[in-house]
């Protein structure tokens, strides 16, 4: 078995799930592991809102399966390309536009079975939502980049297709767009995602047929122009505003951030807490504003793969990270680098 | 033998005396009967004191204590309210006992953002009253939320019967901040929905005091839903309520709450306050659907239907707010009514997938029948976590030993169905053998490591949460392991 033979020699390893999300993070040499056969459904329960699948599982068939009993991964996340699997999503973290109401990718993880970089299975949490027996391990491996573990099998709590969702939208300058939004919110509105592009607030209401008809109606938008497919091409960065070669940063900011007005162009999702940016200022700029507002900015798409992508993180939690690296992957040989340099 | 005795007299009194330079009098308590209170968490069975308790009131104080306990090498335990249910928070003989409890300010309600920055003393129920004239609410809602800290929330990842909806506290914070064993500041977040780095949000989630000392929490705050109803159904048939659990998760429907309880405990509840529970029924399913009018009326017609065609012998939907409180004060109030049936009980937290319910009840009882103690059960039905409690009296000889007995088969039950030791009460001294069931050495040793990276010198809660492998070689041959088979496939890797 590879792994153990990398392991053994200390050669770096660069995993490869379907290479859809290999534009995401620094780069990192090694030979490459490949874990993308690894596929299949291991089980799946509707009722228990459980799915066990293997991390090459493709996720557009997992999301069919799901699908076929009326359920969905309710972070809703991104494919970037059709070779998406599941442990690619779960080892990049990213969650799609309804994370703001429904949770991140990391809170639907229930469990992880993975190798550390010394070739050792370990089975972390598991098929329930209530555990908490020994640390967090199963998180604190989601969105590690796979620097810390290779993901053989996931846990994945799922939840119900809502019974209806309609995608709506006004025009909104975005201070306003956020204004309307934190009202909506404070009331309970059944918002699934919400998104300002400069001109219009664009909203996906999600629940109960009676519940979103009556919301929809008292909020008086106007139909979005491209009803629900307009947030799937969010999600895969198909829109317009993500066309084209230049830098494509995203800040994170703590939800009630006002508007930041970011140099260069930029689309607001999560309600106003992730921004995206295309802009072809210094790292220093956008990565001084995220701060300034307690958040913090990747480069995202189109930045230099050796250089700093994630932001930079304070000393004292980038010495923890890196023993935290050493207590999984000692001869640091699992995607060394990929987040930052040398972890 | 006699000169380390000595040594660590003397240490002892240096440590002390130092104490008494950076503290205030009154938050250092170094008397047998001033430390009494501190001796045990909710988990009276295990008792110990320490060489002292502290109880600073600021930041600073807490840092200048964990510096100083750097410098003399000692240990120190974390303490919130102490209602721990594992003896997270049971004291070390030989150390300082770090009890947060005067840490107990809301420094921070941003309405607009939803957010509370918060002190780890402050009670879980002070929070929900703070954010409540604004309309929010802190979701995760422990039992113990009159008293329990949001420290202790986070260091337990508590629950409450609404986190099948709304999540454990995990799901519900944004941000920390912790001193590290040397003292010194990390912040984990800092109010937006991701950090850089690893997400070691989430792992101090449930960290046990283990990891760090965390000095200020971030919670998010929800808006209040517009209404919120309680539906009561009675069953002939453990299984067929069992069933109904399944059905409506498997309907689509995520109801707020959904709890169960058996006829031992219907019957203890009603004993106790006359809730209106139906005391013929084997069974008693609890369900709160919450939201918006049209949302409730909807998901309350669904789960009633489907519990009549689980044959529900009883049925009954509350009317207004009123009655929907009486109908879970019954309850909230199942362990004090549980407690009237006997000198002692025990409350196990294990969880199962959720359609294992009717067979592993099933096998409780088989095995209440055989260690001889009677057993009831109320739980979390919605999410699998089991809190069956077992009867006993401890001035009888040996009872105790059985019910331990009784704990770990019921426990190595849960985990060979696929489940976990502890759903939300955590393993603190009590649960590290059911670990050595549930993690292999090589997990262990992952485990040991990710402590070691935080706490190399493992001056923090030493002892607790992850059992050392010796203990589990000692024991002998305990893996379980959900009789699951290791991969075959992996070969191919
Ligand atoms: C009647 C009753 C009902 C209960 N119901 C529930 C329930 O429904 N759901 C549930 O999940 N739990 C429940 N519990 C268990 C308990 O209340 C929770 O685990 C609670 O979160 C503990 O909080 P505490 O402040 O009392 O923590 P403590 O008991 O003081 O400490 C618990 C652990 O956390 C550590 N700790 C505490 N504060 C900090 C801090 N600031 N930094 C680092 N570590 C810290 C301690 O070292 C210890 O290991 C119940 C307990 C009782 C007695």
């Amino acid at each position: 078995m590879q792994l153990r033979e990398a392991c053994a020699s200390g050669r770096a390893v660069r995993i490869e799930g379907g290479g859809s999300k290999s534009f995401y993070g620094r780069q990192t040499r090694g030979e490459a592991l490949r874990v993308g056969s690894y596929q299949g459904i291991v089980s799946y329960r509707p009722e228990e809102l459980v799915v066990v699948a293997r991390a090459g599982t493709s996720l557009a068939e997992l999301e069919q399966v799901l699908a076929d009993k009326g359920q969905m991964l309710a972070f809703e996340p991104p494919h970037f390309g059709p070779g998406a699997t599941l442990g690619g999503t779960v080892a990049c973290g990213l969650s799609g536009p309804r994370r703001p109401y429904a949770g991140a990718c990391r809170d639907f993880v229930l469990g992880v079975h993975c190798l550390n970089g010394r070739g050792e299975e370990l089975r972390c949490g598991g098929q329930v939502l209530k555990n908490v027996a020994g640390y967090d391990l199963s998180r604190l491996l989601t969105g590690s980049l796979g620097t810390l573990g290779v993901l053989l099998e996931l846990s994945i709590r799922v939840l119900p297709v809502p019974e209806m969702e309609v995608s709506l939208r006004r025009p909104a300058r975005p201070p306003q767009a956020l204004e309307l939004l934190r009202t909506w919110e404070a009331r309970g509105a059944p918002l699934s995602a919400a998104v300002i592009d400069g001109e219009y607030l664009n909203v996906r209401l999600s629940g109960v047929a009676r519940l979103v008809d009556s919301v929809a109606t008292r909020l008086g938008l106007e139909r979005h122009p491209d009803g629900l497919r307009y947030w799937s091409e969010l999600r895969e960065q198909r829109l317009p505003f993500f066309a084209g070669e230049q830098a494509l940063w995203r800040l994170a900011v703590p939800p009630g951030t006002p508007f930041l007005s970011p140099p260069g162009k930029c689309l607001l999702d999560w309600g106003g807490s992730q921004y995206w940016i295309r802009s072809a200022v210094t790292p220093r700029v956008l990565r001084a504003l995220a701060e300034k507002e307690h958040g913090h900015a990747t480069l995202f798409r189109g930045g230099n793969a050796r250089g700093e992508l994630f932001h930079p993180l304070p000393s004292r939690l980038a010495a923890l990270h890196s023993r935290i690296k050493d207590a999984f992957d000692g001869q640091r040989i699992l995607n060394r680098g990929a987040m930052y340099p040398g972890l | 033998m006699v000169a380390q005795l000595s040594s660590s007299v003397s240490r002892g009194r240096e440590l002390l005396r130092r104490l008494a330079e950076i503290l205030p009098a009154e938050a250092l308590i170094s008397d047998r009967e001033g430390m009494r209170p501190y001796e045990c968490d909710g988990l009276t069975a295990y008792r110990r004191l320490p060489l002292c308790v502290v109880l600073p009131d600021t930041v600073e104080q807490v840092r200048a204590v964990l510096r100083l306990c750097r410098e003399l090498e000692t240990v120190v335990v974390t303490r919130g309210a102490g209602t721990g249910l594992s003896g997270g928070a049971l004291p070390h003989a030989e150390g300082v006992l770090l009890g947060l409890s005067r840490l107990n300010r809301i420094l921070e309600l941003d309405v607009r953002a939803r957010l509370a920055r918060v002190q780890p003393g402050v009670s879980n129920l002070a929070l929900s009253e703070a954010a409540a004239p604004h309309g929010l609410f802190y979701a995760p809602d422990p039992s113990s939320q009159v008293i329990c800290s949001i420290g202790g929330n986070v260091a337990e990842n508590s629950g409450g019967v609404h986190c099948l909806k709304y999540g454990l506290t995990v799901h519900n914070i944004q941000a920390l901040k912790l001193l590290d064993c040397d003292g010194e500041t990390l912040e984990l977040g800092r109010g937006a929905l991701d950090q850089a780095g690893y997400d070691l949000l989430a792992l101090l989630c449930g960290s046990e005091g283990m990891l760090g000392v965390i000095v200020e929490i971030t919670v998010r705050l929800l808006p209040r839903p517009a209404c919120s109803r309680v539906l009561l159904a009675g069953f002939g048939h453990v299984g067929d309520a069992a069933r109904a659990v399944a059905d409506v998760i498997g309907a689509g429907i995520i109801p707020a709450g959904l709890e169960m309880m058996d006829q031992g405990c219907i019957q203890a509840v009603e004993a106790y306050m006359q809730a209106g529970y139906p005391t013929e029924a084997a069974a008693l399913l609890l369900c709160e659907i919450d939201g918006e009018e049209e949302e409730v009326e909807s998901g309350l017609q669904h789960v009633a239907d489907i519990f009549r065609k689980r044959r529900a012998t009883s049925l009954r939907t509350a009317r207004d707010a009123a009655e929907s409180a009486r109908m879970w004060a019954g309850r909230k109030a199942a362990f004090p009514a549980v407690g009237r049936l006997a000198p002692d009980y025990y409350c196990l937290d294990g969880t199962i997938p959720r359609h294992r319910l009717g067979a592993v009840l099933e096998r409780i009882a088989e095995l209440s029948r055989l260690y001889d103690l009677r057993v009831v059960n109320v739980f979390h039905a919605g999410d699998g976590n089991l809190h069956p409690l077992v009867l006993y009296d401890n001035q009888r000889p040996g009872e105790l030993q059985r019910v331990e007995e009784l704990g770990k088969r019921i426990l190595e039950l849960c985990v060979a169905e696929g489940g976990t030791v502890t759903g939300e009460h955590g393993v603190g001294v009590e649960k590290l053998d059911p670990m050595c069931s549930q993690f292999s050495p090589v997990e262990l040793a992952q485990l040991h490591a990710v402590k070691q990276a935080f706490d190399p010198a493992g001056r923090l809660n030493p002892g607790k949460a992850v059992p050392l492998l010796r203990r589990c070689v000692e024991l002998g041959g305990m893996h379980v392991h959900g009789g699951r088979v290791p991969f075959p496939e992996l070969e191919r890797l």
